[in-house]
Parts: C-alpha cells; structure tokens; sequence
C-alpha cells in the first residue's frame, strides 16, 4: 500500500503523484467514475496500474488515498 | 559547425560508451538521450533519479546538501544548525549567495556557520544533550532569531540521536519553532531526497502554525516559491509581479522569512519557479487549502512575456491589463539588450549541466540572444522534468542525465559548444581545455539573471564571457607538450 495523490491539469485530466518515489504519471482511465463510486483501478500511461478502494466522488481534487500497486511499471 | 544530425548524436554516444565494462556501458546507456520534440513522456528514452555508478566522477550533492543548502538556509531570521561534524557546515555556509536584507548576526543568520561541531565523544555518546546546549547559547546570543532548524548530518542518522525530542522540549522552553530536520547526507541519491525531507519538515512543522488566525488579504496575494534570490533573482521577479497589480506575500526561500512562510496558506495562487526543489510543498497547499499553483519562467523577455501571461490568466482583467502593461513598458529595453548582444552571440553554440530547472528555463534566454542549447542534462533530475525539458531543446539535441566527469569531456570535445554552463565543479577542467565558461549555479558571482533586470546582465555576462579574448591565447599543457615534442622530433 502506499500513499498516492491525485490531481487534475490544465487539461482537465487526472494526474497520479507518488510522493514517496516522485513518479508523476497521468491517469489513462479509472475504473468507476460516477458520483456515488469513483476509484477503482487506474491505469496510469506509463504502463502501470494501482487499485484505490472506490468513494463517493470528491468534492474537490487533489486528494491523497491509499492504493494497491497492480501491476508494476518499473521505470 | 551545425547542430549534429541525430544519427552522427548517436554515433558520439556509442563512441562515448565504448571505454566502460559492459556492465556499466549498459547503465549508463539509459541516462543518455537524444531528443525528439514529438515524445510526450521521458519515460522511455531517460532513466533518472537512480545511484550513481561506482568509479565515475558525479557531480550530484547529498540530502544535507538539498535541505540545508538549498531549502532552509536562505530563510534569513531562522537558525539553521548544521548538526554533526563541523565540516559540512563550513563548506555550505553562503556560497550560494542567497541574498537578502537585514543585519547578520542581529536579525539575519544566513551567512553564520552555526553547527554543533561533533567529536568523537559525541558520537560514542551521543549529541542529544550538546544540541538542547546549543539551542540555549543560540536563544542567548541571536534572542532575535524567529526559529531554529535543526539540519541533521550523516553521523546523526547512524547513531541514532533523538533530535526530534530535543527539538519538541526547546520548542516549549524558548518559544519558536524548533524543526527537527531527518536530512542526513547518506538518504536518497541525491540532494533531491533532501528537498524533499525539507519540504514535508515545512509542511509537519511551519505551514500550519497561523491556521485560523486573521490575515489581511487581497484577491492579488501571491508566493514566489522555488526562487532562492541568488544574486538577487527573487527580487528581480518581484518587482515584475508587483508592477503587474499581484501582491507578492511570501518569497520561499530566498531573502524569505518565517512569518513569510507561516502566511502563505492564505494567498491564491503559488508561483513556483524551481518546481524540483517546491513541487512537493505546492501539492500539499493544493490538496489541503485549495492554492493552485504554477509553474513559470523569468528567463529571457520571450519567457516574461509568456509567464506573465499565464499568470494573469489565473487573475482579473485588471491584472491582465496589468501584464500587458509592464510587458509593454520594459519591451523597449528588452529590445535595446537583443540589439545590442545578439549580433555577437548570434550562433553560438552552448551546452549546458546544471540542477534544478536551469537546464531548461535558461534555453529560452538564449535562444532570445539568437544562440542554441546544443546538450543539457540535470544533476538531479526526475523523469517529470524530462518530460518538461523535451518540449524545450531543439531537435536531435543531447540530453544526458548525472553525466559522469569523463562523458561530458568527450561530448563537449565532439560538439564543440562556444560556451557552457555548468557548476564550479567543472569550471576550471573546461577552462584549461579553452572553453569559455560560466558557472550557473551561482551565475558566477554575477546575477541577478530572472526578470527584466536579470537579462540584461545575462545577455552581458554571456558576451563577456564568450567574447573574452583571453580564450585564443590558451594552450593546455598537453598540447604544448605535442609542439614541444613535434619540434624536436623535426
């Protein structure tokens, strides 16, 4: 488990931060994203992927969760 | 000589490599690229952020190095102490001319080396008692000091003192924030790790100390994060914002205080100039008091302009109307400044190794003086500011990562660049080689370079240096050594 953060960009889409190894990766899809359920896996554009337990929507980005490393994308 | 084709960058790369083991020929072959303007990502052309190789000249820093040198010691009425051996202390007191006003030694301590000087009773039994000791004679001396920050050095870390507990019991005694700082040189790879330790010190101990107090605000209020005033740079960027209508409550950390930081939860917006060294602290602002924050360049008027831009972009129309104005108004000496250097920098070429963000903001100033980034590379660097750096360097140009002392030899020997930028480090190897030079870490004892002011002095200092006739008048001694031998041969 680790801590991750994400945030939006200028564009408009999700950004993965892992402060811990400082790897800035955007977010190609999220499994859930609706208002009651968002989270889910995410699949980060540099090939790997990380579980977040699906929440309500927030209200506001960024925020910081806990996530599950799937599949590594060691860089 | 033209910019190299990316087949002939190629080439010198392999070339470069050949002399390593095959081992280390391997690893060092990820750290060097080739640029390509069409990439999005850096991931698959650059490996950074990793150990540097046993057996080769680096030129990277260590954690104590980041936090100490860089994040907390311009902060001019705290205390930083160099906790452990008298040595690292000495040798990062004020040589990165983070300036700032006030009287040292009464209300400003960035120049004083305050360290505990450890010996060897102190490491058998530990430092603890000597540093709650060195708070008190601190508080007694300098009472007008606003904080004290404790900077941790490797012996710290390995036998395991408890500055966190001595810090706490100071902070009730005297009544400031006392920051125990865990930066022992040994963490990371790099001082990146220490940036990073200092940020999340400032952010657990400082940023949150004025929650819920009042604050005057306006809808203008602004930080200057990541600009540490070398040689006055802060200033010269304050000044730009300042006219344009945004008022700037916070400068971290150069000629930057505590009350400075502690306020800036309360403003709109955080510029970051460095965003290595404050990304971090600009991502908890953002997640935690809603700040947006944004990267920007005062570099050269084509990066002004574009910045200023961007700035007022986040603001009303009066600060729009402001940006265009001071944009305007300095667009005559800015020209003045092109019209008198370019025709003598005109198609220079320059190679660059610097940390931080200056292998890719300084680009734009220079190619404003008409001159090209042939190479660049970053000390410390992480893949998210290669992937800022592609869109700044031209086509098929060098990007190298901790480049090692003897691979940036060769690569200037085979590009030939009119000039390069890097640190003191390699300053005098490239000045015996009769490359002109500046060391860009510090602007060379010059500065300051951001801003309108700056790139004036920029623009004079890259003339001076290039077109010092001095250069032609240099002979290594290993080449004298050839005549001397070719003339007795014959």
């Amino acid at each position: 488990m680790a801590n991750i953060m994400i945030r939006q960009n200028g564009a408009g889409g999700l950004v993965f931060y892992l402060p811990k190894r400082d790897l800035e990766a955007s977010i190609e899809s999220i499994e859930f994203d609706t208002p009651e359920k968002w989270g889910g896996e995410l699949k980060l554009d540099n090939g790997g992927s990380y579980y977040i337990d699906p929440v309500a929507r927030p209200a506001r980005l960024p925020i910081s969760v806990r996530a599950r490393r799937l599949g590594a994308a060691e860089d | 000589m033209a910019a190299l084709t990316r087949e002939a960058t190629e080439a010198l790369i392999a070339e470069v490599l050949e002399v390593y083991p095959e081992k280390a020929r391997k690893d060092r072959a990820k750290h060097l690229m080739i640029n390509d303007k069409t990439l999005e990502s850096s991931k698959k052309c650059i490996t950074s952020n990793r150990k540097s190789l046993p057996g080769v000249m680096t030129m990277r820093g260590c954690a104590y190095a980041g936090s100490k040198g860089v994040v907390w010691g311009p902060i001019k009425d705290m205390i930083s102490i160099s906790h452990g051996p008298i040595g690292c202390g000495q040798y990062a007191r004020a040589g990165r001319r983070n300036y700032y006003v006030g009287t040292t030694g009464v209300d400003a301590f960035c120049e004083i080396n305050f360290t505990s000087d450890f010996q060897e009773k102190d490491i058998v039994f530990g430092g603890d008692k000597k540093l709650a000791k060195l708070i008190d004679e601190i508080e007694m001396l300098f009472p007008l000091n606003k904080g004290i920050s404790v900077q941790s050095e490797c012996p710290i870390g390995l036998i395991g003192d408890d500055i966190e507990a001595v810090a706490k019991k100071a902070a009730a005694t005297i009544g400031k924030p006392v920051v125990p700082v865990r930066c022992e040189g040994f963490r990371g790879v790099s001082q990146s790790l220490g940036h990073h330790i200092a940020n999340d010190s400032v952010r657990d101990w400082i940023l949150s100390n004025r929650d819920g107090q009042a604050f005057e605000t306006t809808p203008y209020d602004v930080a200057i994060l990541g600009d540490y005033n070398i040689g006055g740079d802060a200033w010269a960027s304050r000044i730009l914002l300042e006219q344009m209508g945004l008022r700037v409550v916070a400068q971290w950390s150069g000629d930057g205080t505590l009350a400075e930081m502690e306020n800036t939860p309360k403003v709109k917006l955080n510029l970051l100039h460095c965003y290595r060294s404050m990304n971090y602290i600009s991502r908890h602002m953002e997640e935690k008091y809603g700040i947006p924050w944004l990267e920007y360049n005062f570099f050269g008027p084509t990066k002004i302009a574009e910045s200023l831009r961007k700035i007022a972009s986040f603001f009303d129309d009066k600060i729009k109307e402001g940006a265009e104005r001071v944009i305007a108004q300095h667009k005559e000496m800015m020209d003045a400044v092109i019209a008198k250097y370019r025709p003598r920098l005109e198609g220079k070429k320059v190679m660059l190794y610097v940390g931080g963000l200056r292998p890719r903001h300084v680009v734009g100033a220079y190619e404003d003086l008409g001159m090209e980034v042939v190479g660049t590379g970053y000390e410390f660097a992480h893949n998210d500011d290669y992937d800022r750096t592609i869109k700044d360097m031209g086509d098929a140009t060098l990007i190298y990562d901790d480049v090692t002392g003897y691979e940036f030899e060769e690569f200037v020997k085979a590009c030939k660049p009119d000039l390069i930028g890097s640190g003191i480090k390699e300053k005098y190897v490239f000045h015996k080689m009769g490359v002109p030079f500046r060391q860009l870490h510090s602007w060379d004892y010059s500065g300051p370079y951001h801003g309108v002011d700056g790139f004036a002095i920029f623009a004079r200092d890259m003339d001076m240096t290039l077109n010092n006739p001095c250069w032609s008048k240099l002979t290594p001694p290993w080449v004298k050594n050839n005549e001397a031998a070719l003339k007795q041969a014959a």
